[in-house]
């Protein structure tokens, strides 16, 4: 399975998602939006965002056309696949009162049986990280929702050929080329894909298409294109020691200084793929005899996230921004083994006040041990 | 007043059950109602099926349907009963105004227990000092409990306790009987007191030095407001008693209790999940860092 690659002609692409769809899979894929390339439905090849390409830089992104005949020359654009397997605002259960005592509904639904065509390895990293995260936990728990979700769900990757100015997969291990998750990885050239399949479930996707082969010197053709992109990539972060420079450096006045332009405005946490946390939401009926209780996504910057005993323990700007990227870049992996940021770059694009991950843990590491002055 | 009707759990389909478990809560009666102070309530709950025996310094959360869920530390021993379970709730928001509004019948939901506990077997043959502050004499309570259950297999046992003000002391009518166990020092402050008073006044941490016991063979459990902890955990260190051997409770904004939600992050650990009791050396480093 492992050795056989194919070549799957453009022109057959649609056949593809048609097949998906007879097997009970909802599609989802890249499609353009208000101006973003963003995850949705995908019924028809023609709704790919086809010779589109990304611009993004801290606090920017636009869209522009290019002439190639490329489909996917694009980068991953704010949603990620943690809107579906994670939904931001999620039923638990409703609860009647019933004179002194209550009925009880368990309203969770059940999970779509998704297939994701045209994911890049950054987002299929986030799921591997996810899935330490929401599985089997110390044996704590599974998020039920996610992990049905989860194995329910098809992958099927598109190795980036090309790479974003905010993109930094390669120096985080986690891309362009797809190591993680995937079902099948598609390799684009000019007017065909090379396909592989990486598990059982891939291969049968792939089988009834009835594809042939593929050469290998087109397989190293369209890899030759993945590894220029990774070797091309100029942003990276440093991860010498990162968990121990971080946690030394917690009283570093670097978190002072980009206090000063972090807004907390909860942008880098929603488009992160891997940020997790999620508060209860309860919501009633006008009676007051029903209540329904919802998981909703939550966020450490919002000044209530850490309220307890009567005040708010993170009040500076500074401490969220440093719980943030000290749970990211050192206390992750602790807790899960593994690094929480795959360098996917949606939190520099998206930061309204272009603050960027990479330059802060730079400085982090320039200023390695200074402390602000106590009072 | 009715019967409560039971959970039906007959309606739950299988396949979601364990999806949605490790946040959905049992519901069980309100068995008593006593009144503490003027702002706190311990109210006993009915103990759901298939609920495990607690250890001492866990806790539950309780869920009051359309209005929220908070965390509270179980302030019985599982040696006490094996059928209900003790909250001590100080009224401060929507959840506890509504917990501590319960009227016996009535009923809650509950799920737990969970967090980690206080060493008490652990701490057998040891000189053991529990320093309480506030209502962080609750989650320390069954810990008494046990250690005066088995008093005879630990060294000197101290009880160190402060409150606001005389009228703010918890559960004086059993503080009354454990003055009169021997071989246990029990002492009492308050920060402010009235004419009523006669005992010592001043915080906590002042009555340290009164106390009787081996520092390198002590094991002291601290609850309290995190001001009083930092303090206490300083004249614990100054007297000779281990960091390792200092454990102290935790607060944090606890709302999944299962290690999943954030909201309680200290540094690397979740305290719900990895606490709420932490040996002193293991949170040392993040304890001290402000706003972590």
């Amino acid at each position: 399975m492992a050795g056989t690659v194919y070549v799957l002609p453009k022109e057959r692409f649609q056949e593809l998602l048609d097949r998906l769809k007879a097997d009970g899979y909802q599609v989802v894929g890249p499609v353009l939006r208000d101006g973003a390339i963003v995850y949705d439905d995908l019924h028809s090849v023609d709704q790919i965002p086809r010779g589109w390409v990304d611009q993004q830089e801290p606090g920017r992104y636009q869209l522009v056309h290019d002439r190639s005949q490329r489909w996917f020359t694009f980068t991953p654009g704010p949603l990620s696949l943690k809107r579906f397997l994670f939904p931001p605002s999620l039923s638990l259960f409703r609860v009647r009162r019933n004179g002194d005592g209550v009925q009880l509904q368990v309203t969770m639904p059940e999970p779509p049986r998704y297939a994701f065509v045209g994911v890049r390895a950054c987002d299929l990293a986030a799921v591997a990280v996810q899935d330490r995260v929401y599985i089997d936990r110390q044996g704590l728990f599974s998020d039920g929702y996610y992990a049905a979700a989860r194995r329910k769900a098809l992958f099927i990757a598109v190795e980036c050929q090309s790479y974003a100015a905010t993109c930094f997969c390669s120096s985080m291990g986690t891309g362009p080329e797809v190591n993680h998750t995937a079902d099948v990885v598609l390799l684009e050239l000019e007017d065909r894909f090379v396909a592989q399949p990486r598990s059982e479930r891939g291969a049968a996707v792939l089988t009834p298409l009835a594809l042939e082969q593929a050469t290998d010197e087109e397989l190293q053709r369209a890899k030759h294109y993945v590894r220029q992109a990774a070797a091309d990539m100029e942003r990276q972060v440093d991860l010498t020691d990162i968990r121990d420079l971080l946690l030394r450096n917690l009283e570093n006045p670097r978190w002072d200084q980009v206090a000063t332009r972090c807004i907390a405005c909860a942008n880098c946490t929603m488009v992160c793929p891997t940020c997790f946390c999620f508060s209860f939401q309860e919501v009633t009926d006008l009676t007051g005899n029903e209540a329904e209780r919802r998981r909703v996504v939550d966020s450490c910057f919002n000044p209530e996230f850490s309220y307890a005993f009567g005040v708010e323990v993170r009040q500076s700007v500074a401490s969220r921004y440093r719980q943030w990227l000290t749970h990211k870049f050192a206390t992750w992996y602790d807790q899960f083994g593994v690094s929480g940021c795959v360098g996917c770059g949606r939190c520099i694009t998206w930061c309204p006040a272009g603050i960027d991950v990479t330059e802060e843990l730079s400085a982090i590491r320039a200023s390695d041990g200074s402390r602000k002055e106590q009072l | 007043m009715g019967e409560p009707t039971a959970q039906e759990a007959a309606d739950l389909p299988a396949a979601i059950m364990p999806a949605v478990a490790p946040v959905l809560p049992s519901f069980v009666r309100v068995l008593r109602v006593r009144k503490d102070t003027h702002d706190t309530w311990t109210i006993w709950l009915e103990r759901p099926d298939g609920y495990p025996d607690h250890r001492a310094g866990q806790f539950n959360m309780l869920y009051a349907p359309g209005v929220g869920e908070v965390p509270i530390s179980i302030a019985s021993s599982a040696r006490e009963s094996r059928t209900r379970i003790a909250h001590t709730i100080r009224r401060v928001g929507a959840v506890t105004r509504r917990l501590t509004s319960l009227r016996r019948g009535e009923t809650i939901g509950l799920r737990g227990p969970y967090g980690s506990a206080w060493p008490v077997a652990e701490s057998q043959g040891a000189d053991v000092v529990v320093v309480a502050g506030g209502l962080g004499l609750a989650p320390l309570r069954p810990a008494i409990v046990e250690l005066l259950a088995r008093r005879k297999r630990y060294g000197a046992l101290a009880l160190l306790y402060g409150a606001r003000t005389p009228a703010d002391l918890l559960y004086t009518a059993e503080l009354g009987k454990w003055r009169s166990v021997l071989d246990f020092q029990l002492l009492v402050t308050v920060d402010r007191a009235d004419r009523s008073w006669h005992g010592h006044i001043g915080v906590v941490t002042t009555l340290i030095p009164a106390v009787t016991f081996d520092p390198q063979n002590t094991v002291a459990l601290v609850c309290g407001p995190e001001i009083m902890m930092r303090f206490a955990v300083r004249d614990l260190l100054d007297r000779g008693v281990p960091a390792r051997r200092i454990y102290v409770s935790l607060e944090r904004n606890l709302q999944c209790a299962v290690g999943f939600c954030g909201h309680c992050q200290l540094g690397p650990k979740f305290i719900c999940a990895d606490g709420p009791v932490f040996a002193f050396d293991e949170i040392a480093p993040y304890f001290s860092v402000r706003e972590l």
